[in-house]
């Protein structure tokens, strides 16, 4: 992996920093290798799942430039099969799933809860390990030939009909799940036994109740989906027979089980940067939240319904109709809170103080998208509708709104915000605003076009094309290479902020949180004795709070 | 390129019409709420943008009278939405009881399509117009979909099931057939057209082809090569249960159990004849796995279908009038 690069950077650059802080903690490959601190294994994992992003995002490149005609012209269609299952595998397994928590939480539970360590500081190690051997095999699966099941592994095509490395693959997303569940299991004992004192658990900044939840879901779901990858694998080497119908298995089998996982995965994915967007709603306009037990109580509302709205994905696949109506009903349930969310972070903005900073600007950018996203996803929680829109680019272009509108974002917007208490150094602000818009405008370039392509019944997964889908497949291209510049920009201003950036200061955004009252970088230890917390999160004002609408305070009445 | 340019796919079904009213429906209150996200968003930020840097604003924590409102519309629009779909979803489930059968296999990479009378298609499905077609599917290999943009059908074709779906088209017209499930490397050239015709022209393309007779008949040549007759006499007086008579009616089992004799049933016999054995014989049967291939055994059951009691009806009705409506009564292999 690349993680030896960067690590050896930021400490060259901040050689000259006066305080001794983690950074400055060992400088040697081994200080890095062999660290316990919460915060440096951050770094290792946006390391290497900044790699991954990268090369998930050059599956994208390819795919888009294949769709630019309807001829399958660019690559075979054995290739092109190939490239959206690693885009998938790579974006979802190895990036997406580990982004917001491996990276900032890890950096900020500890920190924003006012604890030295995680819990386990050698687990979360071990976690970081897991992770980068699970990566080694799936990529070493890549580089023998690739996979090309798709990310969803269907059976029984991958169990008997692919001749691609189907085993290998699901043995690297297999490992790569320990590496989730251990993480899950150590911010949830983290939460509950290493608060500082007076951090109450109505005190938690949201962040760490969106984190909370996500991580309950890690902890259930991720072993269901090793189980299903575990069978497949059975299946493929030893003839088990378990999903393959000509011995006596049930297909539909393997739907269910992953699914049972995979649809709450997507909440693992965008729960921690609904958590992000909450921080950044409040510091930037100067509030607390609006409605915060809501706020909180809804991430819990999101992971629990999550478990129950699998069989949405299969309302052509021959489940009983019955069933189909149940997972129709909970599927429009786990929407509701989600817009409460969205309603409550408006809501803060109300008579607050805004500026528009570059972290700020994500969130505008998140609260837009994932409505979109959210939104789209009640025509495919309708049964009927679902049926003419389902396994076509209706499908593709709303789980894009969720995961790189909303979870991306989250993610882009959460890293710039603490950027500055990282690494210690601000990025150059000018250049941050116009990778927004570069985002925001390429993604919708992108992604807009396919659910009018998904209505006219584009499927998806198709190498070739119909002439007639033409002309929005080339919007859908333009707006890919203006989102992948987007994302370019960051990436070289961070790292020149490294060398070049302003010193940031404890607190350059001026926000509350434990995390910001101690140095940037902060030390080892975190802080320097232990906090003691007296206030509620997000205390931008001293005076008495104002009540609207109802006769008492909800929060109040929690206290 | 632009000459080309279509936003809205044809309707040509009777449900078309349909889901494309509930589509604009949430088209509505997509638009409604991303608007008002989008307006409350902006009009926030810049009514209370940040006038100096020192300016602290008063918080206010919450309303649980707003909370509920925003709990409860959108719950309240959600079940409406919910109602609605479900509605269309159990009349688009329900096959209509004049719908004609066409018997459909999938395999990498192709559709083959066999109708009662005989005919037999690849990748391009011939229909009439304004008469229900019922599609009776199984697959050979993985897993597809049966998919028709223009009648906003669509449905999953298992191997080892048979799916059952069915469509009205409504004007005459060629029509993308895609694959919707991901089924391999071929699996955007697993493509064909339906080919909707006025009833007339439909009777003179079926009267084209007539060489290898009906489907029931063809079944019934098989039955005969692969010696089903022996043992399943038609008076009853062989070995094994006599078939006349046989589809769609209570079968008592061994067990007894009463299962009801419809496509996988049959289908089931034939493969695994010791699953399910009829009270008062012997499981003696061989497995004809590997013998007879799935568009053999759709005709197998063609002829099952045709063989009515000789006192009863006329032959051939027995068939379309299967006792389970809805998409997956077939569940062969539980």
């Amino acid at each position: 992996m690349s993680t030896q690069i960067e690590p050896r950077k930021v400490e060259t650059e901040l050689v000259g920093t006066p305080a001794p802080n983690y950074l400055t903690n060992g400088f040697g490959l081994k200080s890095w290798l062999l660290t316990i601190d919460h915060k440096r294994i951050a770094i290792l994992y946006l390391v290497s799942i900044t790699a991954m992003f990268f090369l998930g995002g050059l599956f994208a490149l390819l795919i888009r430039l294949e769709l630019l005609t309807p001829q399958g012209d660019l690559m075979e269609a054995e290739m092109y099969n190939r490239m959206f299952t690693m885009h998938g595998i790579v974006m979802i397994f190895f990036f997406l799933i580990p982004s917001v928590p491996a990276v900032l939480g890890n950096f900020l539970v500890p920190m924003m809860i006012g604890a030295r360590d995680l819990a386990f500081p050698r687990i979360n190690l071990l976690s970081w390990y897991i992770f980068v051997i699970g990566a080694i095999i799936t990529l070493s699966a890549v580089i023998l030939g690739g996979v090309d099941t798709g990310w969803t592994f269907y059976a029984p095509f991958s169990t008997t009909y692919s001749n691609s490395n189907v085993a290998l693959a699901a043995v690297g997303v297999f490992i790569t799940g320990f590496s989730s569940i251990l993480t899950g299991l150590n911010f949830v004992v983290t939460i509950h036994k290493m608060r500082a004192p007076g951090m109450t658990w109505f005190r938690l900044p949201l962040f760490i109740w969106s984190h909370y939840a996500t991580s309950l879901i890690m902890i259930l779901g991720t072993p269901v989906l090793a189980i299903a990858i575990v069978l497949v694998a059975m299946d493929r080497l030893f003839r088990f027979g378990i999903f393959d119908p000509a011995l006596g298995g049930d297909p539909l089998l393997f739907q269910h089980l992953f699914w049972y996982y995979s649809h709450p995965a997507v909440y693992i994915m965008i729960l921690p940067s609904m958590g992000v967007v909450s921080e950044l709603v409040t510091c930037f306009s100067r509030k607390r939240i609006f409605g915060y037990t809501f706020v909180a109580f809804s991430s819990l509302a999101i992971a629990v319904y999550g478990f129950l709205v699998w069989g949405h994905h299969m309302f052509t696949s021959g489940q009983s109709i019955y069933a189909g109506l149940l997972f129709s009903v909970l599927s429009f349930l786990v929407a509701i809170p989600s817009a409460i969310k969205v309603f409550n972070w408006s809501a803060t903005m109300y008579k607050g103080s805004i500026s528009y900073e570059t972290p700020m600007l994500y969130a505008f950018g998140f609260i837009g998208l994932f409505t979109i996203g959210g939104l789209t996803g009640l025509f495919l929680a309708a049964t009927s509708v679902d049926v003419h829109v389902h396994d076509t680019y209706f499908v593709v272009a709303h789980f894009h709104y969720i995961m790189v509108g909303g979870a991306i974002m989250g993610f882009l917007g959460g890293l710039h915000f603490w950027w500055p208490k990282i690494t210690g150094r601000l990025f150059p602000e000018a250049w941050g605003k116009f990778a927004v818009l570069m985002v925001f405008a390429g993604f919708n370039l992108t992604f807009f076009p396919q659910f009018v392509l998904g209505y006219l019944g584009m499927p998806r997964r198709y190498h070739a094309y119909p002439d007639e889908y033409q002309v929005l497949n080339v919007m859908s291209t333009a707006g890919a290479s203006i989102l992948g510049v987007g994302y370019l920009i960051p990436m070289v201003y961070f790292l020149w902020s490294l060398r070049y950036g302003a010193l940031a200061g404890p607190n350059p955004w001026g926000a509350k949180g434990l995390e910001w009252t101690t140095p940037s970088p902060p030390p080892t230890e975190n802080f320097d004795e232990t906090p003691i917390v007296t206030e509620e999160a997000y205390a931008y004002s001293k005076e008495e709070p104002e009540i609207v609408g109802g006769k008492q305070s909800t929060r109040a009445s929690l206290r | 390129m632009l000459e080309n340019f279509p936003l809205f796919p044809t309707q040509a079904s009777t449900i078309a019409g349909e889901v494309d009213l509930l589509f604009f429906f949430l088209i509505a209150v997509a638009s409604f709420f991303t608007g008002l996200i989008f307006l409350m968003v902006t009009v926030f930020a810049i009514r209370y943008r940040r006038r100096a840097s020192d300016e602290i604003p008063k918080p206010n924590l919450g309303s649980l009278r707003l909370e509920l409102i925003w709990t409860a519309i959108p719950l309240l629009i959600a079940m409406t939405i919910f109602g609605w779909s479900a509605s269309l979803y159990f009349k688009m489930a329900r096959v209509p009881d004049d719908a004609m059968d066409i018997y459909v296999v999938g395999r990498q990479w192709m559709w083959k399509f066999q109708h009662p009378e005989g005919n037999r298609e690849i990748n391009d499905l011939h229909v009439p117009v304004g008469r229900p077609v019922r599609l009776i599917m199984t697959s050979e290999d993985v897993i597809h979909s049966f998919y028709v943009p223009a009648f906003r059908m669509k449905m999953d074709v298992l191997p080892g099931r048979y799916h059952t779906t069915w469509f009205e088209a409504t004007k005459p017209g060629r029509y993308h057939l895609f694959c919707a499930e991901y089924c391999g490397t071929q699996h955007s050239g697993m493509v064909g057209s339906v080919i909707a015709m006025e009833p007339r022209d439909y009777e003179a393309w079926l009267a084209g082809d007539t060489s290898g007779g009906s489907m029931a008949a063809r079944g019934g040549k098989l039955f005969n090569q692969l010696g089903c007759v022996t043992c399943h006499v038609p008076d009853g007086s062989g070995r094994c249960p006599t078939l006349v008579g046989l589809f769609g009616n209570p079968v008592q089992l061994i067990t007894g159990e009463q299962v009801v004799a419809d496509e996988a049933y049959i289908r089931e016999s034939i493969l695994q004849p010791n699953a399910k054995i009829v009270s008062a014989y012997q499981p003696i049967m061989p497995t004809y796995q590997g013998q007879v291939s799935e568009e053999g055994i759709l005709q197998l059951i063609a002829y099952v279908k045709s063989l009515a009691p000789a006192s009863g009806e006329t032959p051939g009705t027995v068939g379309p009038a299967q006792a389970t409506p809805g998409t997956n009564p077939a569940s062969s292999s539980q």
